[in-house]
This record gives C-alpha cells, sequence and structure tokens, in this order.
C-alpha cells in the first residue's frame, strides 16, 4: 500500500513539473538558508572559542592612565602610572598566580635588506605563561635575560614569514629593532587573530629590561605600561581584581574623592561577551533563515490546496471505489512531505554547496555540524507533515457525492 | 432488523432522504420498499429530479438516508461508520458512472486496478487481474493508455472493467449510456447483459425505454417515491 502511495505521490509531483518545482523552491530557499546561515553561525563561534583559547585564561591587564592634578589630566595615549613596584607588589597577593609587567609597542624591525613592521612586546618570562604561548623551536628566554637585558628576541610566524626566506633557519640570526641588533633564539607558536582581528603571530618578544633601554626608553626607571596577572582560578577573578585595585590605589597614594589613575581589563569577560555575541548572532541568522522555511512551508500548503481543489473528483472516484478517508489523507499527505523532504535534500545540497563555497572564497570560518543538518532535515520534514495536514483533512472530509458532481 | 433471505442482495423499507437547502428541508425520498433479489436486472426510470439519483447514492453506500431500513446482502448497513460503508464500496458494490470517471493521468492498467489498492492486493496480483479484465472488456491491447486517447465507449468499458475487479455482487449505473451514441449504448448494454447472465445483480437508472428494455423489472420513480414496479413486457425484442 505505501509503495503505492509513494508512486502516486512521485506521479503525481511529476504531473505539474513546473508547479512542483516551484513549490519545491520555497522549500529549497528555506533549507538551503538555514543550513548555511547556522554553517557561518557555528563558524564565527567556533573561530571566536578558537580565539579566547589563545588568549590564556583568567587574565587581567592592567594599563597605565593618567595622574589628575586639579583634574586636569596629563599627556595623552598611554600614561606612566605603572611602576615595576606595582607588579612585585601584586604577585604578593592572594589568589594571583602570575604576574607579568610589560611593555609593547609597534616598531620598524630588519633583517639584511627585509624591512618589517611588528610589534614589540619587552616582558618577563611569566608573559609566555600566563598568555599560555609556548616556543615551536629554540628557546625561551628566562630571568637572566631580563636582570642582564641581553639583547635576545622569540619571534612569532608571521615576523618569521616576512623577513625570512621559506628555506632559511630565523634561530640564531641577528635582526635589527630601531638599530639595535637582536638575536632570535627561538620561535612562537601560531596563536591566529586575537578578539580583536589583530594578528598575534606578528609579534617579537625581548626582555623588558632591553625593551625599556634599546627600542622604547622610559620618562623614568622602573616605570612599565602594563601588568598581565593571571588569577589562580575563574572564582578568584573578582577578589583578585578586588585586592589589586586596593593596592594600586594605595601604592599611588590616591584620595577617596580621585579616580583610578590606572585601567583593569578583564580579559575573560571580553572573551565571554565575545562569545555571546556571535552565539546571539548565529542563533539572529538561524531564526531569519527560518522564516524562509516557513514561508516555503506556507507555499506548499498553498499548492496542495490548489491541487486537493483540482482533483476533487478524482477524490470522489477514489471515495467511491472503496478508499477510506485515512487512505486519502494518508494520500495527500504523502505528497506534501515527499515535496518538502525532496525541496529539502536540493536545499541540503546547495546549502552545504554554498557554505563551501563561502569558506572557499573568503577567510570565514565554515562549520557543517551533522546534528544542523538533521535538525534542517527534520524540521523540513515537519513543516510538509504541519503545512500539509490541513489540505489532506480538507480532501479526506469531501463528501464523496459532492465530490463526483465536481466539474 | 432482521433479514430473512440471504437471497435479498438490497432490502429497502420506509427509506427516506431530505436535503437542507437554503429554501428549507427538501424530501427527495419520501418513504421508498424495494426489494432486489440476487441476480436481477432491475431499471430504474422517471422524471428528471424524482430522486432516482438520489435512491442510487444510498444504493451505493455513498451517502445515508434520513430515515428508514437498508439491508445490503443481509447486512444492515443504513447508519455504518465511514470506513465500513468504503469496505462495502469496495468489495461488494461497482460504480458505472455517467461521466465514466477514469482518472486522466493514469493507465488505464491502473485504473482498473485501482479498487484493488485500496483492497490491499499485492502488485503483482493486481497487475495480472487487470489486464484480464481488460481482456474481458475486448481492450487487452491498451493497458498502458491514457484515458484521454480512447473512445467514450471504451472508456465506459474500461468504467465497468474497474466495477468488475473486485468480484462485486451488485453494480450499480447511474445513466451508464447517458454520454454514448445509441449503437455504443447498446454494446455496452449487451455486456450488462452477459454479466447478468453471470449472476451479478445490476441496478441501472435510465431515460430511455429501449436501455430499460434490457433489463428484467422497470421501477418508475416519481417525486421521491416509487410509482410503478412490473417486469418488463416481453411483447417486442430488439429488432436485430
Ligand atoms: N445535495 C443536494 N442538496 C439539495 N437538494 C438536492 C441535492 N441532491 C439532489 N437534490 C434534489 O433532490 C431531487 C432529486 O435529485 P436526484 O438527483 O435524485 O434526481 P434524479 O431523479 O437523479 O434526476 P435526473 O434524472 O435529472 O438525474 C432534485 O430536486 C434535486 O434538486
Ligand atoms: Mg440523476
Amino acid at each position: 500500500m505505501l509503495s503505492v502511495m509513494l508512486g502516486e505521490a512521485w506521479h503525481a509531483m511529476g504531473c505539474n513539473r513546473l508547479r512542483t518545482a516551484l513549490t519545491m523552491l520555497g522549500m529549497v530557499i528555506g533549507v538551503g538558508s538555514v543550513v548555511l546561515m547556522m554553517a557561518i553561525g557555528q563558524g564565527a563561534q567556533y573561530a571566536v572559542a578558537q580565539t579566547i583559547s589563545t588568549m590564556g585564561s583568567n587574565l587581567y591587564v592592567i594599563i597605565a592612565g593618567w595622574t589628575q592634578q586639579a583634574g586636569v589630566r596629563s599627556g595623552g595615549g598611554y600614561g606612566f602610572t605603572l611602576r615595576l613596584g606595582d607588579a612585585d607588589a601584586i604577585e604578593e597577593l592572594d589568589g594571583v598566580s602570575l604576574v607579568a609587567p610589560a611593555h609593547q609597542g609597534t616598531q620598524q624591525v630588519v633583517y639584511g635588506s627585509k624591512n618589517w613592521s611588528s610589534v614589540i612586546v619587552g616582558t618577563t618570562p611569566a608573559y609566555l605563561e600566563a598568555r599560555a604561548w609556548s616556543v615551536a623551536s629554540g628557546y625561551g628566554m628566562d630571568d637572566s635575560d631580563v636582570r642582564s637585558a641581553t639583547r635576545v628576541a622569540l619571534v612569532g610566524k608571521t615576523v618569521v614569514e616576512s623577513l625570512f626566506e621559506a628555506d632559511e633557519e630565523p634561530l640564531g640570526k641577528t635582526i635589527r629593532i630601531r638599530n639595535t641588533p637582536f638575536t632570535i633564539i627561538g620561535t612562537l607558536a601560531p596563536k591566529g587573530q586575537n578578539l580583536d582581528g589583530r594578528d598575534q603571530d606578528d609579534t617579537i618578544i625581548v626582555p623588558l629590561t632591553t625593551a625599556q633601554r634599546k627600542v622604547f626608553g622610559v620618562p623614568f626607571a622602573g616605570s612599565i605600561r602594563q601588568i598581565v596577572v593571571q588569577a589562580e582560578s575563574n572564582e578568584a577573578m573578582p577578589a583578585v581584581e578586588k585586592s589589586v585595585t586596593a593596592l594600586l590605589r594605595q601604592r599611588h597614594r590616591l584620595r577617596a574623592d580621585q579616580d583610578n589613575d590606572f585601567y583593569i581589563r578583564n580579559l575573560a569577560a571580553a572573551a565571554d561577551s565575545a562569545a555571546e555575541t556571535t552565539r546571539v548572532m548565529s542563533l539572529l541568522l538561524g531564526a531569519i533563515a527560518s522564516v524562509s522555511l516557513l514561508v516555503g512551508g506556507i507555499g506548499i500548503m498553498n499548492i496542495m490546496l490548489v491541487s486537493v481543489t483540482e482533483r476533487t473528483r478524482e477524490i470522489g472516484v477514489r471515495m467511491a471505489i472503496g478508499a477510506r478517508q485515512k487512505d486519502i489523507l494518508a494520500q495527500f499527505l504523502l505528497e506534501a512531505i515527499m515535496i518538502s523532504i525532496t525541496g529539502c535534500l536540493i536545499g541540503l545540497a546547495l546549502g552545504i554547496g554554498s557554505a563551501l563555497a563561502v569558506n572557499a572564497l573568503t577567510d570565514m570560518v565554515i562549520v557543517i555540524s551533522g546534528s544542523a543538518v538533521l535538525v534542517a532535515f527534520v524540521v523540513a520534514a515537519g513543516v510538509g507533515v504541519f503545512f500539509g495536514f490541513y489540505p489532506a483533512r480538507k480532501a479526506a472530509a469531501l463528501d464523496p457525492i459532492e465530490a463526483l458532481r465536481y466539474q | 432488523m432482521r433479514v430473512d433471505a440471504e437471497d435479498n442482495v438490497i432490502r429497502v423499507a420506509r427509506l427516506t432522504k431530505t436535503y437542507e437547502t437554503a429554501a428549507g428541508p427538501f424530501p427527495a425520498l419520501r418513504g421508498v420498499d424495494l426489494d432486489i433479489r440476487r441476480g436481477e436486472y432491475v431499471a430504474i426510470m422517471g422524471p428528471s429530479g424524482s430522486g432516482k439519483s438520489t435512491f442510487m447514492n444510498l444504493l451505493g453506500c455513498l451517502d445515508t438516508p434520513s430515515s428508514g431500513e437498508y439491508a445490503l446482502v443481509g447486512r444492515n448497513v443504513a447508519h455504518l461508520p465511514g470506513d465500513e460503508l468504503a469496505a462495502l464500496r469496495n468489495r461488494t458494490i461497482g460504480f458505472v458512472f455517467q461521466g465514466f470517471n477514469l482518472l486522466p493521468r493514469m493507465t488505464l492498467e491502473d485504473n482498473v486496478a485501482l479498487p484493488l489498492v485500496y483492497a490491499h492486493v499485492e502488485r503483482e496480483e493486481r497487475r495480472r487481474r487487470a489486464r484480464e479484465m481488460l481482456a474481458r472488456v475486448g481492450l487487452e491491447g491498451y493497458a498502458r493508455s491514457l484515458p484521454a486517447r480512447i473512445s467514450g465507449g471504451q472508456q465506459q468499458r474500461v468504467a465497468i472493467a474497474r466495477a468488475l475487479i473486485n468480484g462485486p455482487r451488485l453494480i450499480l449505473a447511474d445513466e451508464p449510456t447517458g454520454n454514448l451514441d445509441s449503437h455504443t449504448s447498446e454494446e455496452i448494454m449487451t455486456f450488462f447483459r452477459e454479466l447478468n447472465d453471470e449472476g451479478i445483480t445490476i441496478v441501472l437508472v435510465t431515460h430511455e425505454a429501449d436501455i430499460a428494455a434490457h433489463a428484467e423489472r422497470q421501477v418508475r420513480f416519481l417525486d421521491g417515491l416509487i410509482v410503478s414496479d412490473r417486469p418488463t413486457p416481453r411483447m417486442e425484442m430488439p429488432t436485430c
């Protein structure tokens, strides 16, 4: 029985090809856009999660601000309110696992005849640890490099690619930053973009002391621009933020009516909000695409209603020769489901195809998950049942005599 | 209702049908009594609007009466649920319509086999029986043709094949020759004659006396009542 009905549904679909194709088109576009939008949305979520995992966990970055004198800010850009002593003091606080003072800025780097502009980070070995940044080849720096201000450098992947030929070994080579020669002792493992979209591999890490003396210069000894602080755990973060703030205000002798002369940036919170943003975005994309699925479903209902009217006499004949109401119901329901599933399959192929095309033509990350495909398929079949049911029931409820008389 | 004789294919008593219309209730049948024995060949006649089709629809279990009794092959069917009426239409009754009512997009073979689909007969068996039936009505070469490709008389023969395929006890034909010329009508009537000789009960509505003359009993309707019921006078046979 089912095979006959499938055959008939197939036959009915084939009888008016253009109309069936147009009806299906709604489904095709609906499913296709759901799949594509979900792929893009999940891709964005994946990319953000990937970026967050390269940041290092439970981090605060304290950035130097401005001293306020009689309500007037001194200077522009970075202030110079943080000192090395602040970093040492923070290290003594409860809940703090790592502290790395840092000074960073963009500088021209020269190797042989090649020239590249890169972010230079002067810092201590704790920075690499806090950022979970491993050394791909060679060695990392150690505390003695910082103490004696050696001219050594760790270079990121982008720097290597920009300054060296593909077959050239960067380890042991000497590069010049602001005319100061640095010897490359190690290369950094690649990290990709950060949340702001900056290429983190375009980075050169050097000892803090060397950077301050030879590259950036400082207004007075012991002044630093930022301190990276890692809390022991996510739970410890609010307490650490509080105690760091209190400590710095006390050390900087700020009165109660004065603003902080530093900023604390919670990287974990930034990561959370970035993840939340992409999650909402992908939900939104999916929701918008679902509307087209709905429209596709309404198209199916519309055509099925037309079909029932057109075939009223046929329904009457079928009833007269012994079709039960449920046979008629099943026949039209099956036809609707078949249209929507066929449309769905084409839509899936189209959606996956265009997702792959987007992936190939842009640098957008695309994630096609089996569950998303399955959901799209089930929803489409559901749409077929849902929107096919009303016309099918209408057909089944026809009075056979009226139907036979229908012209 | 007690039914005494299995011999009666149809027993109808005090049957009424009232249609609800915009102008109020309209009594199309006003108390009809009729018994039809197995193997009878009955012609129903009467002016337009006298209730013939209404009566046929009730006999064919396409509709249910407003009141009265109807026993089909010994079974009271006046108030059966829809699915059981469908089963009766499928197995016990064969319909032949004035307008043939073949499904235009199906081959003749599939048209003939359609009742077997609803009787859950296997595909191969359906095909075999449909071809057999087509051969019986003289259309063996046309199994894969579409209804639009053949003449009206041929279409009506296909419709008869469809009516017969599930081995019904009763053939109901509402003006089966209404759309056919007289020559083709005679062919169809000859075919009904053969079927009746094989023992199938036939009830046929017609306006034409020479068609009714093929039946052995003529029932006349007027204004929703039977006004005469008599054997066909056998004085003159159709000229050959
Ligand atoms: N569904 C309906 N609703 C209301 N009135 C109806 C309906 N069906 C039939 N009638 C009325 O019932 C009466 C009998 O109709 P019926 O079709 O049985 O007549 P008939 O004898 O078959 O006529 P004809 O020879 O023209 O086919 C007519 O007056 C008709 O208008
Ligand atoms: Mg009539």
